[in-house]
């Protein structure tokens, strides 16, 4: 009986914060869309002439006006505004000018190209600055942290593209351990490229982004935990013997996991601007790649359907964190529980 | 006895340590400025010379003739990187100064109003927060149109969050003060509190934050222009000179990519530096120690 309650109120928890958070999905992306919307048309860019491109000179004011009819640039704002809304709701978000495929399918497709180099990225950038962060506070002071410092100080105030061309520089051109370019060997069919060649492509493009992601993470890591080595408990810990190792297992570890967590999730936002950076460099066909691709060629349905995935993914991973808190501390599983 | 014989020598010493501590300060200031100013003023100082075509020295590595070596045209790599990063400091720093007046200008009405007018502007911060930085600015500078004016409206119209931020912050902290209370009660007019209470502590805030402002803007700048959103490629800024290194890359000349990086690594550097210190210098916490 008991059991069966807390179940129920369990799934009511899971049910208002699902609610909660689609509420403030819709109302972030509405505000995407209005900022957008507003923008772009008082840009001094002609739609007509971005669409038509290079053949303007042939196409005659009389076959213009007719196009700007046919697509309802000479309705209203807020009529066109609500077209394009409604068509948005439809999950039609228009047809890519470069590719010449729908958005989201051009969308689906980059981004699982790039989804791979991401979470190696991701991943990497977390363990490894949070491996450093830990020996750099607990060591604080000692070269091993003036070390770590030193590096997360200079990258982050390193251009994300040149440390890219960097690594092109020594590993590709100089010491030729990597390919130069692409996700897969020239004059090999996507559906022919093995796993270790898709991997070999992957990995330099992603080893740059953890690169350039430690810093962050590594410095606030640090901080947090020298924090913690000043605190009462430590103290009381050491003078009862308690080895350094132990103290940050026990009680360093504990206490900076939450907040490493949500830096590296919040980091998502920056892992996605320094993949159009480094897909720039790799020319790595990505969604990063796609975005330079849209901006340049003025592919204005590509570009906006970009910038919608590029909210929702920064939600998305803002969402993961907040999932993330109870599974590792107890305490607010606690609190949730009370609330209701 | 022996109290009152160290007591004088405890009290100059820690006098001496502070005079060092600031001084130091003081001169990292000094250097960090004439650094920057140097490198933006440099090519009115050195004018066009290094930068015109000698065909018969293309391509030359590193040496103490040309430092950075030179281009595919024969050009001194050095000089390049000086008139790009000059261009590209003068843009950054334009960009960052129009975004830190919106930034000051929209937390002290968040601060000083509250009610709806902070709630907007938190939410427009919230909606800014929620895209990526890189995007954002590729997306602005785009729809104005691109060019050296998208890049710096770009620029502008997205570096001012974390100000806005901290200069509400400040400006309720402030408000929320017994001393300021006090004065209400005392009659003192909103202006008068704005000039004798508010000015004082949000000045070093605006001007610490607009220089730690400068790295970001000049980073951007540079990436728009590296992807070639930004400056146009007859307007040699530093990110152009690194996006024309990159058709060059596997021919093996890797100064042309390398060097004009460092330089500008240095830049941001020195300006990451100058806030510091400048930081450290008007904090009242820590300009006494």
């Amino acid at each position: 009986m008991e059991a069966r309650r807390k179940g129920q109120i369990q799934i009511k928890v899971i049910l208002v914060f699902v609610a909660q958070k689609l509420l403030r999905l819709g109302l972030l992306l509405m505000a995407v869309a209005v900022f957008t919307f507003v923008l772009l048309s008082f840009s001094p860019i002609d739609p007509v002439q971005a669409y038509i491109g290079a053949d303007m000179m042939q196409i005659s004011a009389d076959q213009q006006a007719i196009i700007a009819e046919r697509w309802g640039l000479d309705q209203p704002l807020w009529s066109r505004f609500l077209d394009w809304l409604g068509q948005l709701l439809q999950g039609n978000m228009g047809t890519s000018l470069v590719f010449n495929q729908p958005v989201s399918v051009v969308i689906a497709n980059r981004f699982q190209a790039s989804l791979q180099m991401l979470a190696i990225a991701w991943f990497l950038s977390g363990f490894l600055g949070l491996t450093l962060g830990i020996v750099s506070g607990a060591l604080a002071g000692s070269w091993v942290d003036r070390l770590v410092r030193l590096y997360a100080y200079t990258l982050a105030s390193a251009p994300t593209f040149w440390v890219a061309l960097l690594l092109l520089i020594a590993f590709a051109v100089s010491w030729k351990i990597a390919p130069i370019c692409c996700a897969a060997p020239p004059g090999v069919l996507s559906q022919n490229v093995t796993f270790w060649q898709h991997l070999h492509h992957l990995l330099l493009p992603a080893i740059t982004l953890s690169i350039i992601g430690i810093a962050n993470i590594a410095l606030h890591t640090r901080q947090k935990l020298i924090e913690v080595m000043q605190s009462d408990y430590v103290l009381f810990a050491l003078a009862q013997g308690e080895s350094l190792w132990n103290i940050v297992r026990y009680h360093g570890f504990r206490n900076i996991l939450l907040p490493a967590i949500t830096l590296q999730f919040a980091s998502l936002s920056e892992l996605f601007g320094g993949s159009v950076l480094v897909e720039q460099v790799f020319a790595y066909p990505g969604l990063g790649q796609a975005t330079v691709q849209a901006a340049l060629r003025s592919d204005i349905p590509l570009l906006v359907g970009i910038v919608f995935f590029s909210a929702l993914f920064v939600y998305t991973g803002n969402t993961l964190a907040d999932l993330a808190y109870p599974v590792i501390d107890p305490r607010i599983r606690l609190r949730g529980q009370a609330h209701s | 006895m022996t109290l009152t014989a160290n007591k004088p020598s405890i009290s100059g010493q820690r006098k001496r340590q502070q005079d060092n501590k600031r001084q130091q300060t003081l001169v990292a200031i000094v250097l960090g400025t004439v650094f920057l100013l140097a490198i933006i003023l440099s090519p009115l100082v050195l004018g066009e010379s290094g930068l015109n075509t000698v065909l018969t020295q293309r391509n030359q590595p590193p040496s103490w003739a040309h430092l950075f070596g030179t281009d595919w045209l024969g050009r001194d790599m050095l000089m390049r990187s000086l008139h790009g990063l000059s261009l590209s400091l003068r843009v950054g720093l334009l960009a960052a100064s129009v975004s830190a007046l919106i930034g000051t200008g929209l937390g002290l009405a968040a601060g000083t109003f509250g009610g709806w007018v902070d709630a907007v502007i938190i939410w427009i911060v919230d909606v800014f927060f929620s895209l990526p930085h890189l995007v954002l600015l590729i997306l602005i500078a785009f729809a104005v149109g691109g060019g050296t004016q998208g890049v710096i409206i770009a620029v502008a119209l997205t570096h001012w969050t974390s100000l806005a931020r901290v200069i509400r912050a400040e400006v309720l902290q402030v408000n929320s003060a017994d001393y300021v209370q006090l004065a209400h009660r005392l009659g003192k007019s909103s202006l008068w509190i704005a000039r004798h209470h508010m000015v004082p502590h949000v000045v070093p805030q605006l001007i610490v934050g607009l220089i730690l402002l400068f790295p970001h803007a000049i980073l951007h700048e540079a990436a728009l222009s590296f992807i070639g959103i930004g400056l146009s490629p007859h307007l040699p800024a530093i990110g152009i000179i690194l996006a024309e290194s990159m058709r060059h890359l596997s021919t093996g000349y890797w100064w042309l990519g390398v060097m004009p990086g460092v330089l500008l690594l240095l830049c941001v550097k020195a300006f990451d530096w100058l806030g510091e210190n400048l930081r450290s210098l008007l904090d009242p916490k820590t300009s006494q120690g």
